[in-house]
């Protein structure tokens, strides 16, 4: 099943055009990779899907409603998002940011309710950062840090989960241990959307890939069929050296 | 996380908050018992309720004012300050440092040499939240075009030169003898002579203020995560730093109308408290208000006991205290990056 589908969706800055008739499905139980060029429009792309950029033309259709008929609340409810570089920018303890995920669910000031500790308690397991839930942000490392903020995102339960450069700025391990998360999160069912720079791990990791070039479309599909060697040509500017049938790494052409 | 911590937290907010309340109350009683005649503590308070004879018209016309007006200027900073930093993410913004209670200060002295509080009493905290929220909105802006913690708080500099400079020059203009001398006390902020009046115009406003603040708490929250997080949180955005300008608008205004410019308050009390409130933004607002209210009681009482003459100003005693505060916070901001 499709959770988010764009049809022919254009996003402009100013003169600038940041999406050109973009039209792809973000598949529910299974994690979608967006990949491009610095600029190619990864991140327009997810902030459109979440309502959070006006378009310039097309639709965008959530869960089989479209995008502009959602409430902002339920919206929330529906799909999460982990902003690029995303911080807490009070050094709150862990516990309290993860808790943050569940403000859709919270009118008011009311205090976090039983329901809303738990699942910020089975967030914060899953995300293996239990171990450090009462921690301050500024007294872990950037890797638990990652940790943390996406299992607040998981707080929120969300049936959507989209990402933006999650792995930037992490070590191989991190990176690595923290795409499992995501393909955890897929099998459960989650339609999972993150943006990458690093092609072999987008390869590796995803089910579904979609490159991105100068606002269009340029591949997509299997990583095999998505990466060949003619579209890293075009994009990327570069040529891949395999092992086996998986990218391993490239060379300038 | 399991229950036994979230049980600690939840006990540990009403706590602060009783610890503060109390605080707050003390030093306000304080106040009211201290000044140059000698009454007894008993008269005053049969004084207050029953309004009759001498220590009555002390208690209810002077000491009363004075001692409820520190508790709600200080509210009002207070929570102001630690508004102001959660929407800017900036442990150094605050109503006196980003300009916002020189402006409303300029504001006051607009409607007061100029005529226009005889038209209505309440043109003066009018014009004072008008300047408080031309401040704020000016602040607003250059957040939204992307100006960072420290280019902020420079504007804010420029927003108090200005603004003082502005005031300066309403004075000199006005047909007021004693001109330089109120000039002082605007800029530097009292609670001399306060009347009841006084009290009856910032009291409902600087509450107004105040729970329009409280009421922007939640969003204040999800913008630690930046604004698009917040968003996607299904938070409104706009309407919260709507919410926290006015509310700042409001209470700082209100405020300045009724003392003057007392800075620093909103800087020193949320610091202080934030380890207190988990550095939640949300959790920091109530707090803040009542120990606020505890600290510009309490200044209140310390400049009377140093110089029973009246000649040491609040603001005086507030910036004694906050700026050096401040200057160690950016050391501290810049030893942290």
């Amino acid at each position: 099943m499709n959770a988010v589908v764009l049809e022919h969706v254009s996003v402009r800055f100013g003169r600038r055009t940041a999406l050109e008739d973009v039209s792809l499905s973000i598949a529910a139980g299974a994690v979608t990779g967006i990949v491009g060029p610095n600029g190619a429009g990864k991140t327009t792309l997810l902030r459109a899907a979440l309502g959070l950029q006006r378009l310039a033309g097309g639709s965008i259709r959530v869960l089989n409603k479209p995008l502009v008929a959602w409430p902002r609340e339920a919206l929330a409810r529906a799909a999460a998002y982990l902003p690029q570089g995303g911080e807490a920018r009070w050094p709150m303890p862990a516990s309290d940011v993860v808790l943050l995920g569940r403000l859709p669910y919270r009118i008011g000031l009311g205090a976090p309710d039983a329901k809303d500790l738990k699942a910020a308690a089975e967030a914060l397991a899953r995300c293996d950062a239990g171990s450090f839930a009462r921690r301050r942000m500024d007294e872990l490392s950037a890797g638990e840090r990652a940790r943390v903020l996406l299992a607040r995102a998981l707080a929120t339960g969300a049936s959507i989960l989209m990402a933006d450069e999650p792995a930037a700025y992490l070590d191989p391990a991190h990176q690595l241990g923290l795409m499992d998360l995501f393909r955890e999160e897929a099998r459960r069912g989650t339609a999972v959307a993150v943006t990458l720079h690093d092609l072999p791990l987008a390869a590796r990791l995803c089910d579904e890939l979609v490159v991105l070039h100068e606002g269009r479309l340029a591949a997509g599909g299997t990583p095999a069929a998505a990466l060949s060697d003619e579209t890293l040509a075009r994009v990327f500017g570069v040529a891949a050296m395999r092992s086996g049938d998986v990218l391993a790494a490239f060379r300038r052409i | 996380m399991d229950a036994t911590i979230a049980a600690i937290e939840t006990k540990r907010g009403p706590r602060l908050m009783l610890a503060l309340l109390a605080l707050a109350l003390l030093a306000g009683c304080w106040s009211f018992l201290l000044g140059p005649s000698d009454i007894s503590a008993g008269a005053l308070l049969r004084g207050l309720f029953d309004g009759q004879s001498a220590a009555g018209i002390i208690a209810q016309e002077i000491r009363l004012p004075r001692a409820a007006l520190a508790l709600v200027v200080g509210a009002a900073l207070g929570a102001s300050g630690a508004a102001l930093q959660g929407l800017f993410c900036n442990p150094l913004a605050e109503p006196g440092v980003t300009g916002v209670t020189p402006s409303a200060g300029l504001g006051a002295v607009v409607a007061l040499y100029f005529g226009l509080a005889t038209i209505h009493p309440l043109m003066l905290p009018g014009l004072a939240i008008l300047g408080a929220l031309a401040a704020a909105a000016i602040l607003y802006l250059l957040s939204r075009k992307g100006a960072g913690a420290v280019a902020l708080i420079l504007a804010g500099v420029a927003i108090a030169s200005f603004a003082t400079a502005l005031t300066a020059l309403a004075l000199s203009f006005s047909a007021n003898p004693y001109a330089m001398s109120e000039m002082v006390l605007w800029m530097m902020g009292s609670l001399k002579d306060r009347t009841l009046n006084d009290l009856a115009y910032a009291l409902p406003l600087v509450a107004g203020g105040v729970a329009l603040l409280l009421s922007a708490a939640r969003g204040l929250d999800a913008l630690t995560l930046g604004e698009d997080a917040a968003r996607s949180l299904g938070i409104d955005v706009a309407g919260v730093r709507g919410r926290v300008i006015l509310g700042v608008a409001l209470a700082t205004g209100a405020a300045t109308a009724a003392a003057g410019a007392v800075s620093f308050v909103g800087l020193v009390v949320p610091h202080l408290l934030r380890p207190f409130c988990g550095y939640q933004p949300a959790r920091l607002i109530g707090p803040s208000a009542l120990g606020g209210a505890a600290m510009v009681a309490t200044a209140d009482v310390a400049l009377r006991l140093i110089a029973p003459d009246g000649q040491l100003l609040l603001g005086v005693v507030t910036a004694m205290l906050g700026a050096p505060f401040f200057l160690w916070l950016i050391l501290k901001m810049r030893r942290a990056s």
